[in-house]
C-alpha cells in the first residue's frame, strides 16, 4: 500500500513542543492524491496538533512540511490556507450568514464573480445531498447537526483545494448522520479525487474511511498501514484499538 | 418657559451626542486593539472602571483646574461625560468580540481569512449587538449625568434642576428632571429596538 501517485502533502521529522512538552516527536508523512490518511489517536496524542501544523495554525519548531512540492515556509500562509479545505466537528460555520454566503466563502475571497461562486455553491450543495434552492437561504441555526455538516464539507470543498483538512468532523453526530456522512465522503472521495487528512479517534471511522491509518501515540507514529494491515497489527496500541470493536 | 426648556434640551442632546460619539471613537477602537492583548485589556478596564467610581460632582470640581480640558464650560463638562461613558463601550465591545464561538474564528482562519477580514466580517458583526447594548447604556446614563455638567457653566437640564434647588421651587426642578427623564426613556427604548433587531439577524 504505497503512497499513489505524487504526495500532495509531505511531512518530514516534524517535531513540536508546547509548555517543555513535546506533543510532535519526529512526524514523517505523505499524503499522496486521492488518498485519504487517518490519523488516529487518543486524545492528547498529537493528532490535532499535526493537523494545525499542516495548514500553520501551529508552528512546528523543527522538521519541514511540502505542499504541492514547495515547502510550507515558503508559501504565504493566507494562500496555503485557501488551498486546504478546512472541517471541524461543529463545522464551524458563520452563524450571521446564509448558507450560500458560508459556502461561498474561499472563491468570494478569491475574487471570483459572483455569477460563477453561485453556480459553484449550487454544484457543491448538490454534491453533499442538499438542495441549494431549499438550503441555499437558511441560517445555521435552522439546520441539523448532519446538515450543517454537509454545508461545512462543500464549503471547505468550494475553491478546489487539492487538500482536505478534516478534525474529527463526524463526531458530533448520532449513528446514523454520521453513516450516512461517511458513506457521502466516500462517494465525494470516488469523484472529485482529493487528498485528505482526518482525525478521528474512532477505529470504526477510521477503517472505513482510509486509505491509510497512521497511529499516533504520544506524538510519534505507531503504527502506518492500510485498513487490512492496521488489522492485523500486533502494536500494543493498535492492539487496544481493535480490541474495542472485536469485543 | 417653554422656548426654554427646548433650549435646554437641545443643548442637553448636543452635550450628551458629543460625549458618546468622542467615546464611541475613542471606545471602539481601543476595545478591538485590546481583544488581543489580555494584559492592556486589564490595565485599560481597570482605569475606566476607577473613571466610573468618581462622583460625577467630584469628577467635574477635578477637571476643572486641569489646562487644555479644564475649565468653566462645555469642554470640561464633555470629557467628564466621556469618561464616563468609556467603561460600557469599552466592555461591551470587548465582550462581543471575545464572545464570538472559538471555532468560528478558527475556522475564518484556517480557511485563510486575513485578520482584518476576520474582524471586519465575522467578529464585528457577530459582536454587534453587545455594542449597541454598550452604547445604549452608555448613552442612558450619560443624559442622566448631564444634568450635573450644569453646575461648571456647561447648560444643559440641569440648569433647571439647580435653579430650581436654589429656589426651592419643585415646578422648575421638574422642568429639567422631566425632559431629561424622557429623553433618557426614549434613548434606552430606541437602541434597544435596534439591539434587538440586530440580535435577530
Amino acid at each position: 500500500m504505497a503512497a499513489a501517485a505524487k504526495p500532495v502533502l509531505e511531512i518530514r521529522d516534524l517535531s513540536y513542543t508546547a509548555g517543555g512538552r513535546p506533543v510532535l516527536r519526529g512526524v514523517s508523512l505523505e499524503v499522496g492524491e486521492g488518498e485519504t490518511v487517518v490519523l488516529l489517536g487518543r486524545s492528547g496524542s498529537g493528532k490535532t496538533t499535526l493537523l494545525r501544523a499542516v495548514n500553520g495554525l501551529v508552528a512546528a519548531d523543527g522538521g519541514e512540511i511540502r505542499f504541492e512540492g514547495r515547502p510550507a515556509a515558503e508559501w504565504d500562509p493566507i494562500r496555503l490556507r485557501r488551498r486546504m479545505g478546512y472541517v471541524i466537528q461543529d463545522a464551524g460555520l458563520f452563524p450571521h450568514w446564509t448558507v450560500e454566503a458560508n459556502v461561498g466563502l474561499v472563491p468570494r475571497l478569491e475574487g471570483w464573480p459572483p455569477e460563477q461562486v453561485a453556480k459553484r455553491v449550487e454544484a457543491l450543495l448538490a454534491a453533499v445531498g442538499l438542495d441549494a434552492a431549499a438550503f441555499g437561504q437558511r441560517y445555521p441555526r435552522e439546520l441539523s447537526g448532519g446538515e450543517r455538516q454537509r454545508v461545512g464539507i462543500a464549503r471547505a470543498l468550494a475553491a478546489d483545494p487539492p487538500l482536505l483538512l478534516l478534525d474529527e468532523p463526524f463526531a458530533a453526530l448520532d449513528p446514523i448522520t454520521r453513516f450516512d456522512l461517511q458513506r457521502q465522503f466516500l462517494e465525494l472521495r470516488r469523484s472529485m479525487g482529493k487528498a485528505a487528512l482526518f482525525v478521528t479517534h474512532d477505529v470504526r471511522e477510521a477503517l472505513l474511511m482510509a486509505t491509510r491509518i497512521a497511529l499516533l501515540k504520544d506524538g510519534e507514529i505507531a503504527v502506518l498501514a492500510g485498513p487490512e494491515e492496521f488489522r492485523r497489527s500486533q502494536n500494543q496500541e493498535a492492539r487496544r484499538f481493535l480490541e474495542g470493536i472485536e469485543a | 418657559m417653554n422656548a426654554e426648556i427646548l433650549n435646554l434640551s437641545l443643548e442637553h442632546l448636543e452635550l450628551v451626542a458629543i460625549a458618546i460619539a468622542v467615546a464611541a471613537g475613542i471606545g471602539l477602537p481601543a476595545a478591538v486593539g485590546l481583544t488581543r492583548r489580555a494584559g492592556a485589556r486589564r490595565w485599560a478596564l481597570g482605569l475606566a472602571n476607577i473613571a466610573q467610581t468618581i462622583p460625577s460632582l467630584a469628577l467635574f470640581g477635578f477637571l476643572l483646574p486641569l489646562p487644555w480640558i479644564g475649565g468653566i464650560g462645555k469642554r470640561t463638562a464633555i470629557v467628564a461625560l466621556c469618561l464616563y461613558a468609556l467603561l460600557p463601550i469599552l466592555r461591551n465591545t470587548l465582550t462581543g468580540i471575545l464572545g464570538v464561538d472559538r471555532g468560528v474564528c478558527e475556522s475564518a482562519l484556517a480557511m485563510g481569512m486575513t485578520r482584518r477580514q476576520i474582524l471586519w466580517q465575522v467578529e464585528l458583526p457577530l459582536a454587534l449587538p453587545s455594542i449597541v447594548a454598550g452604547l445604549r447604556i452608555a448613552t442612558v446614563t450619560t443624559i442622566g449625568t448631564a444634568t450635573i455638567a450644569a453646575a461648571i457653566g456647561a447648560g444643559g437640564l440641569g440648569v433647571f434642576i439647580f435653579r430650581g434647588l436654589a429656589m426651592f421651587d419643585k415646578a422648575t426642578v421638574l422642568a429639567g428632571a422631566v425632559p431629561a427623564a424622557l429623553m433618557a426613556l426614549a434613548a434606552d427604548e430606541g437602541l434597544e429596538w435596534i439591539e434587538r433587531r440586530l440580535s435577530r439577524a
